[in-house]
């Protein structure tokens, strides 16, 4: 079975079985729990803290001490309104529910959660691919405390005893539905990036994975290519990283087009992601999950923001990813999706870049500079008007794109301007007679290679016509321009034969 | 001791001014427990040395020219289901087994500020769940007035002890009626506030959209004394009512002349004992006498209240009684896995009627049942409220019965619970609504027991509750006048 990574009909992609050939759609939703970076939790004025000693951050409330009561954090709601917006949620009036259930990190044997009210609802993210995911729900609940199970195989089951820390309980979370409007595990994981994004420009969460505060589980289907119907959905969970996540999206469509082509049936159930393995394993079917017995929270009032406080919200939104490679695309005149576009957002250059753009500088080459040359530290700093005088020199022919590169990182290091900068390492335009006699004498010393860089196939031309550029380069210590040298190369040889 | 002061306000007053200890108070009053609560068992836990302290803390206040508040030296009983920091808490549970909450209930901070001396935690039905206090790990509490039958539930320890001259005032709770029935039976005053006008923070839950704190005492004046003393706002309590606190005390020499108020057809005839009836008619007519207008009204979607309470309340109470579970605090029965510890603990730990509720409660919020039975439960709800809105665009107070019966015998409607829910079929309501209502102990049945007649008004309707409270207190008959 192979996995293309081509998109087919514009945003499919699809999996090829190898034994009958056919195509195959995968279909994933995510939902994704973040932890909200308010300084105390959701119903107490505990610390909201990662990593302290174990059952220090704790209070009656957070412990679920009988005769206790929740108080909502007024900062929660403002976080999470916050996210909805960004994700073009509308916010709605919502009620607190409890889900019920028994397990030893739950201080109460119920979750505070929200469940048929929830605070966000339909909205979308759009990714840098150009696909628009729904967004179903965003909703507030708390997060439990953690179990750490000593002895037997580190499992509940076949432990001598469990340890119990409480101090994540009570911590806020924001739970996000996505719509099943995924089709690639590449996809998922930039999925996570572009809300990883949005969570950390609203402030919302820290997003970090690797310590929990952002958490990702995977509905998984599959359907043959053509079909509008959804597959019978299998939930991953423990995904630790994207990799995990990518690859366990593409380990589980494979088990389900396996098992669909065998004439078998999909069980919706929950499986779990085994890393080392690199497999899932079942968990808990359907029809043994548990009934929550979900109904309002009676301690807590409904939560109806006021359309002010909304309006206010959205008046502070800082602008957002898909935002600003809007503004970037139409600013440089390149498509939304298109990678240095996506990258400059990414490295938080956008900004210099629209602005080296206003300075007169050419959007594509300005973009293309950010891709390319201005990935490390310091590059936020350049300035706009030498960064744009920079790209203007490159494209009158004063500078090639080697030497702007050179010129670049020390522009970045020293902060001086371009033209200064070129002078002082003796660039300078070479003129065009000086650079023939060059290329003439380095095709005159090769005549095997240049043979067949006229005669050969596109391959073989290409490979050769890396290996005159290089020499040429070389020659020149770099002050030759690629685009004159090919140009040259190319009259050369069309004159040869 | 009988030269002392038999009010909350007389001993304030008393120990305020300096003509009394309240450590006398104090030693007076735990020297009747001594005597007599062996055979009463209101109290889980007499705290004696604390009062002490409290008591001694009081006078010396008084001695260097400081003002301890409203309930300055006044003894007071609180239920065992109210948090009171280091001291053991119960809920008359054994799954309680051994806790001692870190902390005190806002209502306990608040006595304990206005001076009062808390003097011991009081019986309950195990987590608030009964009528007749039989329903205690404990064993039953026994009704002063007669020992042989119950001082009626689930609060029935505060109101016993209140009875029995133990405390001139204590503090209940009230589900569904588990302040107004006991203090009918045990014939005391008793105040189930309107919701949210108490805060909760601290009371054991056990249904939390329905739980309200209130007061016991022996005069209608006290109970006031004590409610504005407990009410306000509190933070701690999500649902707690931001207004202002009522004056009630200013409210009981007002009279009644001109009030409306009507008596709930619904709650005057099948079920309700004639002799209870009959006082009922009779505190209306002393009602009409200071001047009120009375009339019938009828609340139609009373009649649907119980069935309605069995669902809602033990829905929540399932939730709230899960955290139960022996991991982190009370019993802990050991077994092989988590869930079979957690079941071996509740198994032992909870008693037949909290174990029934919580049955209940988790079939009717179960998926598949949850509409007929808790959905349903709701709509039920707010049509009470609806008719009782209807009611009150006609009356300022409603009348009613407080409990069908005078006090019943041990083991009467312990083998029926269907029999023992009815009980509460004329408090229930106003728990649905959320409205404060109160019970006015009105003479005696044919039995010579006490019979407690029921006050209802709208929302933080207090004042007016209290105006026609003082106005029945008054034309009360004697206990064993007989009855026509």
């Amino acid at each position: 079975m192979t996995l293309t990574h081509e998109p087919i009909e514009g945003e499919h992609f699809v999996v090829v079985s190898e034994t009958t050939g056919d195509e195959w759609e995968i279909v994933v939703g995510l939902e994704v729990h973040c932890e909200l970076a308010t300084a105390t939790k959701l119903f107490c004025g505990c610390p909201n803290m990662f990593g302290d000693e174990p059952n220090t951050n704790v209070c009656p409330v957070c412990l679920g001490l009988p005769g206790s009561l929740p108080v909502l954090n007024h900062n929660v709601v403002e976080l999470a309104m916050r996210l909805g917006r960004a994700l073009h949620c509308e916010v709605e009036p919502s009620v607190f529910a409890r889900k019920n259930y028994f397990y030893p990190d739950m201080p109460k044997d119920y979750q505070v959660s929200q469940f048929d009210q929830p605070i966000n609802v339909d909205g979308w993210l759009d990714l840098p691919d150009g696909t628009r995911v729904g967004i179903e729900r965003a909703h507030i609940e708390e997060d439990t405390g953690k179990n750490t199970h000593a002895g037997g195989s580190g499992r509940i089951h076949g432990a001598d005893y469990s340890l119990v820390d409480y101090n994540r309980a009570g911590v806020p979370l924001v739970e996000i539905v996505g719509r099943p409007h995924i089709r690639h595990p590449e996809q998922a994981k930039t999925y996570i990036d572009e809300l990883r994004a949005i969570l950390l420009t609203t402030g919302a969460s820290d997003a970090k994975m690797e310590e929990g505060s952002l958490r990702v589980d995977a509905n998984v289907s599959v359907r043959r290519v053509g079909e509008t119907e959804l597959g019978t959905r299998c939930e991953i969970k423990n995904l630790n990283s994207l990799r995990s996540l990518g690859r366990a999206i593409e380990y589980e469509a494979r088990r389900q087009v396996d098992l669909l082509e065998t004439g078998e049936r999909i069980k919706q159930e929950t499986r779990h992601w085994d890393e080392g393995a690199g497999r899932t394993r079942p968990g808990r079917s359907k029809e043994e999950a548990e009934d929550y017995r979900y109904f309002q929270e009676p301690d807590l009032v409904p939560l109806a923001p006021s359309a002010e406080w909304i309006a206010a919200i959205d008046a502070g939104m800082p602008p957002l990813p898909a935002a600003r490679r809007d503004a970037l695309a139409r600013a440089s005149g390149l498509v939304i999706t298109d990678t240095s576009v996506v990258i400059a957002v990414q490295r938080d250059l956008d900004a210099l870049a629209l602005a080296s753009i206003a300075a007169g500088g050419d959007g594509k080459r300005v973009l293309t500079h950010v891709e390319h040359n201005l990935s490390g530290e310091g590059a936020s700093n350049l300035d706009p008007a030498q960064f744009a005088q920079l790209v203007t020199l490159e494209l009158g022919g004063q500078l090639t794109a080697t030497q702007a590169k050179t010129v670049l990182a020390e522009m970045v290091t020293s902060g001086r301007a371009p033209d200064v900068i070129a002078a002082e390492l003796g660039f300078e335009a070479m003129d065009s007679s000086e650079l023939e006699g060059i290329v003439d004498g380095l095709i005159a010393e090769s005549p095997e290679e240049w043979a067949d860089f006229c005669t050969g196939d596109d391959k073989k031309r290409g490979k050769l016509q890396g290996f005159f550029t290089g020499k040429i380069m070389k020659a020149t210590k770099g002050q030759a321009d690629g685009k004159a040298v090919a140009a040259l190369l190319e009259s050369r040889r069309a004159e040869s034969l | 001791m009988t030269t002392l002061p038999s009010t909350a306000l007389e001993i304030a007053a008393a120990v305020r001014s300096g003509q009394l200890s309240a450590l006398e108070v104090l030693n007076d009053h735990l020297a009747r427990i001594d005597a007599r609560d062996g055979e009463i068992n209101a109290f889980n836990l007499v705290m004696a040395d604390q009062a002490r302290a409290a008591a001694t803390a009081v006078d010396a206040r008084v001695a260097a020219g400081e003002d301890p508040g409203a309930l300055a030296g006044v003894p007071l009983a609180l239920k065992d289901n109210l948090c009171t920091r280091g001291i053991p808490t119960t809920c008359s549970s054994r799954i309680l087994e051994g806790w001692r909450p870190p902390y005190d209930a806002t209502v306990v901070q608040l006595v304990n500020a206005a001076g009062a001396v808390s003097i011991g935690k009081t019986n309950l039905d195990e987590f608030a769940m009964g009528s007749s206090t039989e329903n205690s790990a404990f064993g039953p509490t026994r009704n002063p007035r007669d020992t042989g039958r119950v001082p009626g539930g689930s609060s029935g320890g505060s109101a016993a002890a209140v009875a029995a001259g133990f405390a001139p005032i204590s503090l209940g709770s009230d589900t569904g009626g588990s302040i107004r029935q006991p203090a009918a039976l045990c014939g005391v005053v008793g105040v189930k506030p309107t919701y949210g006008m108490v805060s909760r923070y601290g009371l054991i839950a056990f249904a939390s959209s329905l739980d309200q704190i209130g007061p016991f005492s022996t005069t209608v004046a006290d109970s006031a004394l004590l409610l504005e003393a407990i009410a306000g706002h509190d933070g701690r309590d999500s649902t707690s009512i931001d207004a202002p606190v009522p004056s009630l005390l200013e409210s009981l020499g007002r009279g009644v002349d001109g009030l409306r108020v009507g008596l709930v057809t619904e709650l005057m005839g099948e079920g309700i004992a004639p002799d209870v009836a009959a006082r009922v008619r009779q505190a209306a007519d002393a009602l009409a006498a200071g001047g009120a207008q009375i009339g019938e009204v009828s609340v139609p979607a009373v009649a649907y209240g119980l069935s309605a309470y069995y669902l809602i309340a033990p829905a929540e109470a399932s939730s709230n009684l899960a955290r139960y579970d022996g991991v982190r605090y009370g019993m802990r029965v050991d077994a092989p896995t988590t869930a079979e510890m957690n079941a071996a603990t509740r198994t032992a730990g909870f008693g037949e009627e909290v174990k029934r509720r919580i049955m209940l409660g988790t079939y009717a919020l179960s998926a598949g049942y949850y509409d007929a039975y808790y959905g349903k439960a709701l709509k039920v709800r707010t049509l009470i409220v609806r008719d009782f809105e209807r009611a009150y665009a006609d009356f300022d107070l409603l009348l009613t019965p407080t409990s069908p019966t005078t006090a019943f015998k041990f083991g009467d409607k312990t083998a029926d619970p269907l029999s023992m829910y009815l009980n509460d079929i004329c408090t229930i309501p106003t728990n649905l609504a959320g409205h404060p209502a109160m019970s006015v102990p009105f003479g005696g049945g044919s039995d010579g027991m006490p019979v407690g007649v029921q006050l209802l008004a709208p929302a933080l309707g207090e004042p007016t509750m209290f105006r026609a409270a003082a106005v029945l207190e008054a034309a009360a008959p004697a206990l064993d006048e007989v009855w026509s």
